[in-house]
């Protein structure tokens, strides 16, 4: 098969695609059935590195070696001196690049120029190995008979009997695997047991601890109490329990809203004071925090997923992926104009488990 | 003269010559796509040569520090010492921001070989006898891949990664059952806690790299003993492997190869800007990036969190919280589905035989159809995990974007498959009219 069957011509990008891979002498697609009898016919033979083919298919013609464009009409290929040069000039650019990379570090190791500098080393490298293989060396089409893989049965028995000596131990045999197996589950169990190193704290305890309680003062992220006057309608805080900034399972959401538009449901009736309102921050779809908020048509919104929650119905999810509803604060102001926690949050703030309850 | 000296003195200890011969001997067939996996190969060993570097800089604790460092932007800012090293290691390390880029490049260009060879294997069916364990272990390889890939960019603690984090925690919580104990034994606890960064450090630098070398090796010495396949053609038959010798041409072309795949992550590594941790932000388990995206490779599994309706679901009193179908079932389906393909195919189509000589993927429509619509599915949820992005760029609401890709989640799969299945038909049609001429 000639290179100009399989499309490739000898300049420039074709070629050093068909050294990728797309050797002479690979016939993959059945659309060239013609170009691979040309070769197969024009049998010679074997290569001049004297080693023998190794060819036991008779239904194979031999191998033919030949050097790149042997077959082609002389004039049309390069010369072999044409391609050595080709191939030391690739290799002088790698090893400039390689000199280049050791000045860059020393004089500031800017990123871009070393980069630069090691992608020209290896890539001269890689090109002058292509162009070397694809235009230098002798191209001849190996061919290895595959032997069957599975054993004969007489090796298979032959091995059996060295992997059983000796039949009078059978005996015992039964007892033998039991034990074996007994030893092998207790192993297990220890070292299974000590995955409990790995827990940290008890998940359960830390789930289910609660983590809002009757009376505490809410504050914003900076620390500053939350009063009756902190927000104007339309605007949202982040708050915390007084003295827990940063803590992530109570971080909560302030808003306030008109008092005469919440829907909340009839024993919540009494959560919101004065339009102000709290909902976990914690998105229970996959955790993120709920962190924008759209006061003009009342919705939370979680940036990560786009799940959307009504801030004026109990957020209930109204879009997006999230099933269950931020669960709320409930809130009271005591007498001195305090927005304070009047409980926990109305359920287990974050994404689902299966043990949650409901 | 060297050569000789050395190799007669290594055979004299090690008695060499017979198995070296035949190594050198050993066939290997000539075509660009049994390149692919090589490219996996090769990305790897850059991966484990940059990451030997990046480990000797990282440091994997969550302790709070403050940072005064040459990038003066985040002067006196509040982070762990986590993100602080990975900062360091790209702003004060002499060629560590190269290191860390070329292993971020090297790692999507380890996964993106890993999947394309797989798709070549799967579509000219070489995973048939007897190379159905290779299959088993690349696919194997792939999920390692992954998680190492996930592992990687959650460590530097930034804004990003800390999202990251956040969601494959409740990912993991939603497992039925064992959800809150995987949770725990992964991330050290309820997230965010001190303990993930250490732990996702063990795994990501020992643990799964560990595993990949070795299943590796047992990849490649299983295909040194069966041999390559070779694609069909005049003369092709399952009794012999045609190609090139190991030695010296198909060396050559290999080396050329891996100089190559070096070559072009340096170049991304040091021209293209990837995971730029300094725009980001230290994490901070309060705030959260609009259009936050995870690497490529997860996007898919992004995506279906976001089509996947929500459906508060309790059996008995027990939750089944809505991320668990799209983000742990569906994934695990699709690697079952692929798990099982060869076994299933050999159960439906009678077929114990063994085979080393591929079959071109017309020559399969049903298989070919059913590959292509598989991967076409993963491409709608790849859209759908940039969702918000598209309706920003595009200007639509991502109302509508998610409606549409809803729809397409069903029917894109479904056209895919009909037009392939068509096309093969008659592409096998043709064909076989040329032979009969």
């Amino acid at each position: 098969m000639t290179f100009a069957s399989k499309g490739f011509g000898y300049a420039g990008w074709s070629s050093m695609a068909a050294g990728l891979g797309m050797a002479p002498g690979t016939n993959d697609s059945p659309s060239a059935p013609n170009a691979f009898f040309m070769s197969a016919e024009a049998s010679s033979p074997a290569g001049s590195y004297g080693r023998p083919t190794a060819r036991e298919d008779p239904q194979k013609p031999p191998a033919i070696p030949r050097y790149p464009g042997s077959s082609e009409p002389p004039g049309e290929h390069p010369s072999r001196a044409g391609s050595t040069v080709l191939v030391l000039s690739f290799l002088i650019l790698a090893l400039a690049a390689a000199i280049g990379f050791v000045v860059v570090y020393w004089n500031g190791a800017n990123n871009m120029l070393l980069g630069s500098c090691l992608a020209l080393t290896f890539l001269g490298l890689a090109f002058a190995l292509v162009f070397w293989s694809h235009r230098l060396m002798l191209h001849q089409e190996a061919v290895a008979p595959r032997g069957p893989l599975p054993s004969s049965a007489e090796d298979r028995q032959l091995v059996f009997e060295d992997f059983y000596p000796g039949e009078p131990r059978i005996q015992r045999r039964a007892l033998v695997t039991w034990m074996s197996a007994a030893i092998f589950g207790a192993l297990a169990a220890a070292v299974v047991s000590t995955w409990r190193s790995f827990y940290g704290e008890s998940y359960s305890d830390r789930l289910n601890s609660p983590i809002w309680h009757r009376g505490q003062q809410l504050v914003t992220d900076t620390g500053d109490k939350v009063t009756i006057d902190t927000l104007q309608a339309g605007a949202a805080a982040v708050v915390f329990p007084e003295n827990k900034v940063g803590d992530v399972r109570a971080q909560a959401v302030l808003l306030r809203v008109p008092v005469q538009d919440l829907r909340l449901p009839p024993d919540r009736s009494n959560w919101a004071p004065q339009g102000y309102i709290a909902y976990s921050r914690v998105c229970t779809h996959a955790g993120c925090p709920v962190g924008e908020y759209e006061s003009n048509i009342g919705l939370l919104l979680c940036p990560c997923h786009q799940s959307t929650f009504n801030v004026l119905t109990g957020a209930q999810p109204t879009g997006g992926p999230a099933a269950r509803p931020l669960p709320q604060l409930p809130l009271y102001i005591d007498a001195n104009g305090n927005v304070r926690a009047d409980g926990d949050f109305s359920a287990p703030p974050g994404p689902g488990y299966w043990s949650m309850p409901s | 003269m060297i050569v000789r000296a050395l190799a007669r003195w290594l055979d004299t200890r090690l008695g060499l010559a017979k198995p070296v011969k035949e190594a050198l001997n050993h066939v290997f067939p000539d075509h660009w796509s049994f390149m692919l996996g090589e490219i996996a190969l090769y990305s790897f060993i850059t991966l484990v040569v940059t990451g030997a570097f990046l480990a000797m800089f990282f440091n994997d604790s969550a302790a709070t520090v403050i940072y005064h460092g040459s990038y003066h932007a985040l002067d006196g800012v509040r982070m762990s010492a986590a993100y602080r090293s990975a900062l360091q290691l790209s702003f004060d390390v002499p060629a560590g921001l190269l290191m860390r880029q070329m292993h971020h490049w090297a790692a999507l260009i380890f996964i993106a070989a890993i999947i394309a060879h797989l798709s070549r294997i799967f579509f000219t069916a070489a995973y048939r006898r007897p190379r159905e364990i290779n299959w088993v272990i690349g696919l194997t390889l792939l999920l390692l891949a992954l998680m190492n890939g996930y592992l990687g960019y959650s460590m530097a603690d930034d804004l990003l990664s800390g999202t990251g984090v956040r969601i494959a925690y409740a990912i993991t919580m939603s497992v039925p059952l064992l959800g809150p104990w995987l949770a725990s034994v992964f991330f050290g606890g309820t997230v965010p806690t001190g303990a993930t960064i250490p732990r996702f450090y063990a795994l990501h630098i020992f643990l799964v790299p560990a595993l990949i070398a070795t299943l590796i090796g047992v990849h490649l010495l299983i295909i040194w003993r069966q041999y390559h396949t070779n694609y069909p053609g005049p003369g092709r038959t399952d009794r012999q492997i045609v190609g090139s010798r190991l030695w010296p041409t198909y060396t050559a072309k290999s080396l050329g190869l891996f100089a190559f795949v070096i070559g072009l992550t340096a170049a991304l590594g040091g021209l293209v800007q990837i995971d730029p941790i300094w725009i980001y932000g230290p994490n901070n388990p309060a705030a959260v990036l609009a259009g936050a995206q995870p690497d490529w490779y997860l996007g898919w599994i992004e995506g279906s969190m976001r089509l996947f309706p929500g459906a508060n679901l309790r059996i008995g009193g027990w939750l089944i919280p809505e991320i668990f179908f799209p983000a742990v079932l569906f994934p695990a389906l699709i690697f079952l589905a692929l798990y099982l393909y060869p076994f299933f195919e050999r159960w439906a189509l009678f077929d114990d035989e063994p085979h080393n000589v591929l079959k071109l993927p017309y020559e399969t429509p049903v298989k070919t159809a059913f590959g292509c619509a598989l991967f076409i599915l993963v491409l709608v949820c790849l859209f759908a995990g940039s969702d918000d992005i598209i309706a920003s760029a595009g200007g639509y609401s991502v109302v509508e974007i998610r409606t549409i890709l809803r729809v397409l989640f069903f029917i894109a799969p479904a056209v895919t498959a009909i037009l392939v299945y068509t096309a093969c038909s008659l592409w096998r049609r043709k064909r076989a009219g040329l032979y009969v001429e």
